[in-house]
């Protein structure tokens, strides 16, 4: 048989068959999880598209009520803009520890991104109770139905975060810095930067722009 | 205009909304089905513990992560839903035939409304979706000589989502009411103004649920397909099957986002009272009707699309030639997937867009078809000049060409704005999709089951129910469409469950003749079944290729061992058994290896379970038990995250013995 | 599917950001982190100077500068939060992104196009009957 001649898979057939199988258990199939997980982000990114349109249509359809440019207060945006943000780097410098291995390194930074994440999620919710109990809830007209379920959505995501974070803190420290700890931890990478990116279009696109006249 | 559901209804903390008056003691119809159900069930339930089959199906089946079990079990879903879903139609047929000038029928508005409803969501939803997934499970990985999906366990926990989606709408039959609303559930009628009761809750619950099994279920094949491919299959020499599967999930992964935000709106509509699609508040009802189609064209192609694949393996295998065209079908096939993204409009060109931007979507609806009409030319060219067999997969293959090229044409005529303003939500409109799904997809699974039946169970399908269940349902369909296209030029609507002009009945009663022949054709389809695994032996293959195939399923024993190939196949071209066979393959006696495996595992089964309940509880508003099954929802999804240990190997003298009894099998059949 | 990086798990591939065979090893590094912050940062605090100080007299002028940084940055995002170029995944998440982007952009385009339409043809000002009598 052809299996200990090493050839060109395409080799010349007039020599000898081709070898048709990996009879020596060579082939790996790559771990398919961080595609899969990338394809997943890119689905949740349909999802906040979506959001975004519902926005885009209805955001000017203030039903006599109040519009963003009397409601939204900037300079706490751009504090949470700013916490967001610093919790992604945070985050990264996580994953270089990781790099080299440290998980205590790891664990340290993990905490100090859920920290931040959970300061933007309580910032955020104080401002959601506080137009709430202005009378400007979601259900006062569409453009405020479609801020809160644009906004709340980012924020149940953040949310989500946090809590994956605390699970893999608890996973890190009790099994370590293994291979599948590592993917999950470049997968919750992913999905922390990718609702940063989220909420860049977020203060952009509803804030920024929902103050202009 | 609008009647009240029910009595008002009753609430309480611990139940909710739900009490006994929500259960239809007085629908004779529905008493009956329930009876029937309860019967049948019993007996199923009763035949499982007399044979002892409760643990081999736990343990086999149910918690198995296996894809080719999973794929099994996708089709058995969808085969249990069709007969639901037809007799929904069997229903309408009947109320059709009959309710004109003073004879209302059986069925009045409330009822025919929700078995509309129902046999539209049921028929999308959990029949057709259910049967391409199952399709794609199986067969994908052994085509790319895989030895699973990239994500077995998510994969059990898809089809077990897709169930608890279909259980609720079954559910909906004996406890409350189902939407009243169509398939697609359009505000305001949806809204909680005008559908205060159950019906639309049912509707979105099931939906959302079967749709997170979906989306992952895409995900899934998505990164199988690309990562998991034998070496030396590059893209361009993937089986067409395939091909057309990466395009379908990928239509998936893409669409089915869309249809969770439309749905989800509406629900926070429904429940906080928010104005997404409401009528005053600033609201626009036009929005959903925007995003769900959106959504729905996308969906088409994705029921689409794998059938294609399908009929490019048979037209191949029965012509005993290679696929006319491969690239032109491949290009073909990602052109139909990016243009299916510029053509939703079309499905609402009445509602008020204007002439340019009916003019684009018309134009880019008409250009789709071309992709598709390319396709038609390949198979023909495959199979001039082939050796062609005419076994019952062909005949299906054979009678899709037909079928589905006139509901091609009629959706161009629908395509043309005008046309449309005279035909929308007529039944010209009816007949036209049916055409399509029912000539492409229904004909095409069909097509799929008799091709792959014998690779799956060992024993091939009896010939001769094959047949009549082709002949009933090719002829079922025409008698039962046909008059509807006639119909629909003359102005009839469609969701109508009565009418004033006799003069139209006669083009009912054919209608409802075709559908008693598509019903004898399900019927000998579920009669061919039968009659197979009583005749197995005679119909036994022991050879695993019983057609001469020429893609890798085709290399392994029928069924195949748990892992698919002992040794992972090296490809060198398209057709790549074809090429082994061609050139000379022979199976290694010795050498084997351990190989690596996935464990069962519950989780899929208990988190669906849950979520079932979850859905239940939203439904009939009881809010605590709401708390109580998200909150187990989110552990019990933690908790499965802290088993690392979900892997096995299945030891190399295990791998040997197989191979050798398959070896064994294979020399006895020579002799 | 098997998990092929646990059994080789001793083989010193731990050290990369990601397990797997074959996979291109990304490199995190403090540097990094620190540019895309830095970019991020002066691309956050524009366009907030640009609306509270009401620096672009015109609404769309203001909105358009306000959406072209915010492409910019989500770029910087990209590329130094998410590590996203060309060979990942051997170009299928490059793919995926770009596809993504394209559906996008055809639904939030889309879908104002079309509403816009719908909206000025489906719900129009209240007419006297005068003007009712005399629409086309």
């Amino acid at each position: 048989m052809s299996e200990t001649v090493p050839m060109n898979p395409d080799g010349d057939l007039t020599v000898v068959p081709p070898v048709f199988l990996d009879l020596k258990g060579h082939h790996h199939p790559e771990n398919g999880t961080l595609l899969g997980f990338w394809i997943y982000l890119m689905s949740d990114c349909l999802i906040f598209a979506c959001l975004f349109a519902a926005y885009g249509v209805l955001g000017r359809n203030y039903a006599g009520g109040p519009s963003g440019a009397e409601l939204f207060e900037l300079p706490l945006v751009a504090v949470n803009t700013g916490l967001l943000l610093l919790s992604s780097i945070t985050y990264g410098f996580g994953m270089v520890s990781m790099q080299s291995g440290r998980k205590g390194g790891v664990l340290a930074w993990l905490a100090i991104t859920g920290l931040l994440g959970a300061g933007f999620i309580g910032i955020e919710l104080y401002e959601f109770t506080h137009l709430i109990a202005e009378g400007a809830g979601p259900q006062r007209s569409a453009f405020l139905t479609s801020f809160f379920s644009l906004v709340g959505t980012h924020g149940l995501h953040v949310t989500f975060g946090i809590v994956w974070l605390l699970v893999l803190m608890t996973q890190v420290t009790r099994f370590g810095l293994t291979p599948a700890n590592r993917r999950r931890l470049f997968c919750l990478s992913m999905f922390w930067h990718f609702l940063d990116v989220v909420w860049v279009g977020v203060f952009t696109f509803v804030y920024l722009m929902g103050v202009l006249p | 205009m609008f009647e009240p559901a029910t009595a008002p209804e009753t609430v309480s903390p611990l139940f909710g909304r739900l009490s006994l008056s929500s259960i239809p003691y007085h629908e004779p119809i529905l008493v009956a089905t329930f009876a029937g159900v309860a019967l049948g069930g019993l007996l199923v339930l009763g035949l499982l513990t007399k044979f002892r089959l409760w643990g081999p199906l736990w343990r086999d089946w149910f918690t198995s992560i296996d894809h080719k079990k999973i794929g099994i079990m996708y089709m058995v879903l969808g085969l249990v839903m069709l007969l639901r879903g037809f007799a929904d139609a069997l229903m309408m047929r009947a109320q059709q035939a009959v309710a004109f000038g003073d004879n209302p029928g059986f069925l009045p508005p409330h009822h025919y409304d929700q078995v509309f409803t129902a046999h539209g969501v049921i028929m999308i939803f959990f029949v057709a979706m259910p049967f391409i997934t199952g399709l794609m499970n199986y067969v994908v990985p052994l085509q790319i000589g895989a030895r699973d999906v990239a994500f077995p366990f998510l994969n059990n926990f898809s089809f077990w989502m897709t169930t608890a989606g279909s259980v609720l709408v079954m559910l909906s039959l004996f406890i409350g009411e189902f939407a009243r609303t169509g398939w697609l559930a359009y505000p305001p009628l949806s809204d909680i103004v005008h559908s205060p009761d159950t019906g639309v809750d049912y509707y979105i619950w099931a939906l959302q649920i079967a749709g997170i099994g979906t989306t992952l279920s895409g995900i899934n094949l998505l990164v199988t397909i690309i990562k998991m491919r034998a070496p030396g299959m590059h893209l361009m020499r993937m089986p067409v099957f395939t091909w057309t599967s990466l395009c379908s999930n990928v239509l998936i992964v893409a669409s089915f986002p869309v249809l969770t935000a439309a749905l989800a709106m509406l629900t926070l509509d429904r429940y906080l009272g928010t104005h997404f699609f409401t009528n005053d508040f600033g609201g626009n009802p036009m929005m959903y009707i925007n995003l769900i189609w959106i959504w729905g064209h996308p969906e088409v192609y994705i029921l689409i699309l794998p059938l294609f694949g399908v009929y490019s393996e048979v037209v191949a295998t029965y012509s005993g030639k290679r696929l006319f065209g491969y690239s032109s079908m491949v290009y073909a096939t990602v052109c139909i997937t990016i243009l299916s993204y510029l053509v939703w409009l079309h499905h609402f060109f009445t509602m008020g867009s204007g002439a340019s931007v009916n003019s684009f979507f018309g134009i880019t609806t008409m250009i789709i078809s071309i992709p598709t009409g390319a396709k038609i030319f390949n198979w023909l060219f495959t199979m001039y000049r082939g050796r062609i067999r005419l076994e019952v997969p062909m005949l299906w293959t054979l009678g899709f060409m037909v079928t589905f090229t006139v509901g091609g044409m009629t959706g161009v005529l629908l395509a043309v704005p005008p046309a449309d303003f005279v035909l929308h939500n007529s039944l010209f409109l009816i007949a036209h999709f049916h055409n399509v799904i029912i000539g492409g997809v229904v004909f095409g699974v069909f097509a799929a089951m008799t091709y792959w039946f014998p690779k799956a169970f060992g024993f091939r399908l009896d010939e001769f129910w094959g047949r009549m269940a082709f002949w009933l349902w090719l002829a079922g369909y025409w008698f039962a469409f046909t008059p509807l296209y006639v119909l629909g030029l003359m102005g009839v609507t469609r969701r109508m469950n009565h009418f004033d002009d006799l003069s139209l009945q006669p083009y009912f009663i054919v209608a409802a003749f075709g559908a008693l022949l598509i019903a004898a054709g399900i019927g000998s389809f579920l009669m061919c079944l039968f009659v197979s695994f009583r005749k197995r032996e005679q119909l036994r293959d022991v050879t695993g290729d019983p057609w001469h195939g020429r893609t890798l399923e085709w290399s392994t024993s029928s069924p195949p061992p748990e892992y698919n190939f002992a040794f992972t196949p090296v490809v060198h071209d398209t057709d790549a058994w074809w090429d082994m066979k061609q050139l000379g393959f022979q199976r290694p006696q010795s050498g084997f290896l351990p190989i690596h495996m996935p464990k069962n595992t519950a989780a899929g089964i208990i988190l669906a379970g849950i979520s079932l309940v979850f859905g239940f509880a939203m439904i009939w508003h009881i809010w605590w038990l709401v708390v109580v099954t998200f909150a187990a929802a989110v552990i019990s999804a933690i908790a499965h995250t802290f088993n690392y240990n979900r892997d096995y190997n299945i030891p190399a003298d295990v791998v040997a013995r197989t191979e050798a009894a398959r070896t064994q099998q294979l020399v006895s059949t020579h002799v | 599917m098997s998990h092929p990086a646990e059994l080789h798990a001793d083989h010193g591939h731990a050290d990369h950001g990601h397990g797997g065979h074959g996979e291109d090893p990304i490199h995190f590094s403090v540097r990094g982190y620190l540019i895309g912050f830095a970019l991020s940062v002066v691309l956050t605090a524009i366009p907030f100077w640009l609306v509270m100080a009401k620096v672009i007299p015109s609404s769309t002028g203001a909105a358009v500068a306000v959406l072209l940084i915010a492409l910019v940055q989500i770029l910087v995002h990209m590329v130094f939060f998410l590590h996203l170029d060309a060979k990942s995944q051997g170009g299928w998440n490059m793919l995926a992104l770009i596809f993504t982007l394209v559906l996008v952009v055809i639904m939030l385009a889309g879908s104002l196009w079309v509403m816009h339409h719908m909206n000025a043809n489906m719900m129009p000002m209240p007419m006297s009957p005068h003007e009712m009598r005399n629409m086309p």
